[in-house]
């Protein structure tokens, strides 16, 4: 193992040397930097020319300049590397590792959507597979292939960011909107439970109403001018969250689990109060860790306290329903945000943002206020992000799991008379996963390349606007650094792919055999 | 009762078998996989409508046979401007005081007469550009950059993975580290570094060099598929039988593998309409003065509170393009997977049941 892992590491670096040289000779034969010059009229033109040759070392060809260039990357294994200057002269890590957590945080959130949701549609398409949902499903994801992302950014920007604004100044959704939504939700909702035509009606109809009422009651509350959930709404989807996890983590035969679940989701309720005295303190980021910990550490106590025996199960069920309630209550709290952020001056009631990670606040104000910003920026890039990777999801899994449900030990499980429930979620899900996360983790820098259209689209500073910057002012150093970080980036990812899939599959033992 | 119920499925099973063997007979492979694949519904509308679009895109305009300015030939379009053409911008009719709106009149008969297209169908540009014809264009050169990348990489690709399978050894490493050069580096990384120095040769020659890079995930498909085949007894068979190597490869098993290669080729051309669409937006691919549809996007995406039609046309024509490539591509993996087994229709069985196979019917 350890082999095999430094055999790869060695790979990594010819590869590198391989791919920088051929990229560097490339964009270094291919420009011109001098070209603006030699068109100018400066009086002292000869003398920038010459400048900007010793600058650049223009006067050596550029395989000689990939050496130096190289010879100062080299210096990684001495403690001292030299990844050069930008144009600006400032140097190209600094301009690299500024630009870094701003891609993060574009890419984390969709890249988290885009899985869970892609994954949670496939896998339902593929346990309707020829079903008018299966077949709605696969023409969606075939659309979400076919949709350039910065078309669809310009189509959010209007109609979720502009329009979305302006129906936020009155807050009332008009009655077509109701009915066209409740019946969107009927249909999706009958779709997937599916059965007799006389029971897909009945859900059909019950989801409508449902729906209705809901979005009424929203709408006549002024929920939207005034978001909040409150310890009444928590507890209410803190004990739905309770039955879900149980459901599809052990299932609700298991009455220790359904117990600590709902005891959890009690306690959450009760922890609303204490807090947002936490919250609200002066260090609120030290005060989200003492929630989730203290959340955790009740729900293994809790969980030790009614399983006697198979504990493992349902502890783990217990710290999935506790943190989703957590999550809830940080959420409520950045709802508790929302009157001063869309009252501030600098927001004037247009909450979401459609350009930029984040606004330049010309007052002081409130941490909370700050996150939500953060927030509402990264709304739509994260919508149009997830919306174009997730269709991939929905295929693979799809397929991988209608793979494993044609498998014998499937089949073994069926006939050893174990419910459905726990064929699917424990023999089929588990291997559908096995693909999948080798495919998620190869993705990640596939989805940091990606992420270089959405930063231009939605104007984030991240590494895709240097690339761009790069490329623009002939910035060889610059360029190079970017390459540089984005292929050993994809590199290691294909590496921890690779030793991912021998963990989680004993099959395959890496390194063996060669 | 459960178990009866369980024995009739067995029973069903075998006899649906027995029906799908019964519709392959006496076809060649080939013969199979072309009536799979026409029986595809959503592949085949994509086929149908995919053509009818590309011919329509490409009579749109005139074809000016030698030098652009003094033709010795022209061959006429049906639209009647061209991309180049500046008519006078519509001023009248349009809502909120815009100009250029579209002239296309789609509603029959609700608003008093008929489907109509009018002056300018797609409207017009700033300068007073046809939309239309700025929008045929475009398609055209998208829809060249997609046909000469798919056919470099398909190219390329096929032959560089079977080298590399085929011979393994050495020549395996070698070819197969070129590949690990290129495919570490993102595709747009690579397509921006090469669009923004060679867009302004023209989208022929930009397509040309994205397509030396588009091969490499191809490649190594082929390889894959080459190390499997080769050890196979009718390899040995054509080997004993003294077959030179170019022959064993291209006769005996690229055949095999040609279901791998046309899939993934067609899901290939799909990205590559996406890609050269995303590099002109970004400006490092096709450049003014040509025109290509994600350089029409980029341009009036500004425009879209105002003058949406500038921003909706040429996007539909992408997804409409691309939508089509993909389904014919499920339909091809659908075709060519021997595993597929299509559900039987009720007019299957009962044809089984009368003793006649499907070619017989057909």
């Amino acid at each position: 193992m350890l082999a095999y892992v430094i055999r790869r590491l060695g790979a990594l670096v010819v590869i590198l040397f391989g791919s920088s040289f051929l990229l560097y000779n490339l964009s270094a034969v291919s420009t011109d930097p001098l070209a603006e010059l030699r068109l100018s009229d400066a009086p002292n033109k000869e003398q920038l020319i010459l400048n900007l040759t010793r600058e650049l070392r223009l006067d050596l060809p550029p395989p000689l300049r990939y050496f130096i260039w190289l010879r100062g990357v080299l210096g990684i294994f001495v403690g001292n590397p030299n990844f050069g200057l930008t144009r600006e002269q400032e140097p190209v890590v600094d301009a690299i590792l500024g630009a870094i957590p701003t891609t993060i945080r574009l890419v984390f959130v969709a890249t988290i959507v885009a899985i869970v949701l892609g994954i949670a549609l496939g896998i339902t398409s593929a346990l309707r597979q020829y079903t008018r949902f299966d077949y709605g499903m696969t023409f969606f994801a075939f659309l979400l292939f076919s949709l350039p992302i910065f078309w669809v950014a310009v189509l959010l920007k209007q109609y979720l960011a502009i329009d979305f604004n302006d129906f936020l100044v009155t807050a009332k959704i008009s009655p077509p909107w109701i009915i066209g939504l409740s019946i969107a939700a009927g249909f999706f909702w009958a779709a997937i439970i599916s059965g007799t035509r006389k029971r897909v009606t009945l859900i059909f109809i019950g989801v409508f109403i449902a729906n209705s009422i809901f979005l009424t009651a929203l709408s006549a509350s002024e929920w939207f001018s005034y978001p909040r959930l409150g310890p009444i709404a928590i507890a209410v989807l803190g004990v739905g969250i309770a039955f879900g996890v149980t459901y599809l983590s052990v299932g609700l035969s298991d009455k220790n689990a359904l117990k600590t679940t709902l005891l959890m989701a009690a306690i959450g309720t009760i922890s609303y109060f204490p807090a947002q005295a936490v919250l609200n303190s002066n260090r609120p980021r030290l005060g989200m860790l003492v929630l989730f910990v203290v959340l955790v550490l009740v729900s293994i106590a809790g969980a030790w306290l009614f399983a006697r025996v198979d504990r493992g199960p349902v502890i783990r069920t217990s710290i999935i329903t506790s943190t989703l309630i957590g999550l809830l209550i940080l959420v409520d709290r950045m709802m508790q945000a929302w009157r001063p952020y869309v009252e501030s001056d600098d927001v004037n009631y247009r909450p979401v943002a459609t350009i930029g990670q984040s606004r330049v606040w010309l007052t002081e104000v409130p941490f909370w206020v700050r996150v939500l910003d953060f927030a509402m920026h990264l709304i739509l890039p994260t919508l149009a992000l997830t919306l174009i990777s997730f269709a991939g999801y929905i295929r693979f899994s799809r397929g991988t799991l209608l793979d494993v449900l044609n498998q014998d030990y499937i089949r073994t499980a069926r006939a050893k008379g174990l419910t459905e429930r726990t064929v699917i979620m424990r023999h089929a899900f588990r291997n559908t996963m096995i693909p999948l996360t080798t495919i998620m983790v190869g993705d990640i820098a596939g989805i940091v390349g990606g992420a270089i259209i959405t930063e231009r689209v939605f104007a984030w500073q991240g590494m895709g606007t240097l690339f761009n910057k790069a490329i623009n002012t002939f910035d060889l150093n610059l360029l190079m650094g970017v390459i540089l970080f984005l292929s050993t980036l994809a590199i290691l990812a294909n590496l921890v792919a690779d030793l991912l899939y021998s963990v989680l599959d004993p099959r395959i033992r890496v390194g063996a055999g060669k | 009762m459960a178990r009866n119920k369980k024995e009739v499925e067995i029973v069903n099973e075998a006899n649906e078998n027995a029906i799908a063997n019964k519709e392959t007979e006496g076809l060649s492979q080939g013969q199979i996989v072309f009536r799979r694949f026409i029986r595809h519904r959503a592949a085949m509308i994509s086929v149908v409508f995919l053509f009818t679009l590309i011919v329509i895109v490409y009579t749109a305009l005139d074809w000016r046979i030698g030098d652009k300015d003094e033709p010795l030939f022209t061959i006429p379009g049906w639209w009647k401007y061209g991309f180049e053409d500046m008519p006078d911008l519509r001023f009248e009719d349009c809502p909120g005081g815009t100009v250029g709106c579209p002239s296309i009149d789609a509603v029959p008969f609700l608003d008093g007469d008929g489907v109509s297209l009018g002056d300018h169908p797609f409207g017009q540009d700033d300068i007073g550009r046809d939309y239309l014809a700025l929008v045929m264009r475009g398609a055209q050169r998208s829809i060249l950059v997609m046909f000469i990348i798919g056919i470099i990489a398909a190219t390329l690709g096929t032959v560089i993975g079977a080298i590399a399978g085929y011979f393994r050894g050495w020549v395996d490493a070698i070819l197969m580290r070129l590949v690990d050069f290129i495919i570490t580096v993102p595709v747009i990384i690579i397509g921006a570094v090469i669009g923004f120095h060679f867009g302004n040769k023209g989208a022929a020659f930009l397509a040309l060099l994205l397509g030396l890079f588009a091969w490499t995930g191809l490649s190594r498909l082929v390889r894959g598929e080459f190390l499997t085949l080769r050890e196979r007894e009718f390899v040995d068979a054509a080997r004993v039988a003294g077959a030179s190597n170019r022959r064993i490869i291209f006769k005996h098993i690229l055949p095999n593998a040609v279901g791998v290669i046309i899939v993934s080729v067609t899901l290939l051309m799909s990205g590559a309409i996406l890609l050269e669409t995303a590099l002109s937006y970004l400006g490092f691919g096709v450049v003014a003065p040509d025109v290509s549809l994600g350089l029409l996007i980029s341009t009036y995406q500004d425009a879209f509170t105002t003058r949406p039609w500038l921003f909706w046309y040429p996007g539909l024509f992408i997804i409409a393009i691309a939508l089509c490539i993909n389904f014919i591509g499920d339909g091809l993996r659908d075709a060519f997977d021997p595993r597929q087994r299509r559900r039987l229709s009720r007019k299957d069985k009962a044809n089984a049941r009368q003793g006649k196979s499907r070619a017989e019917v057909a």
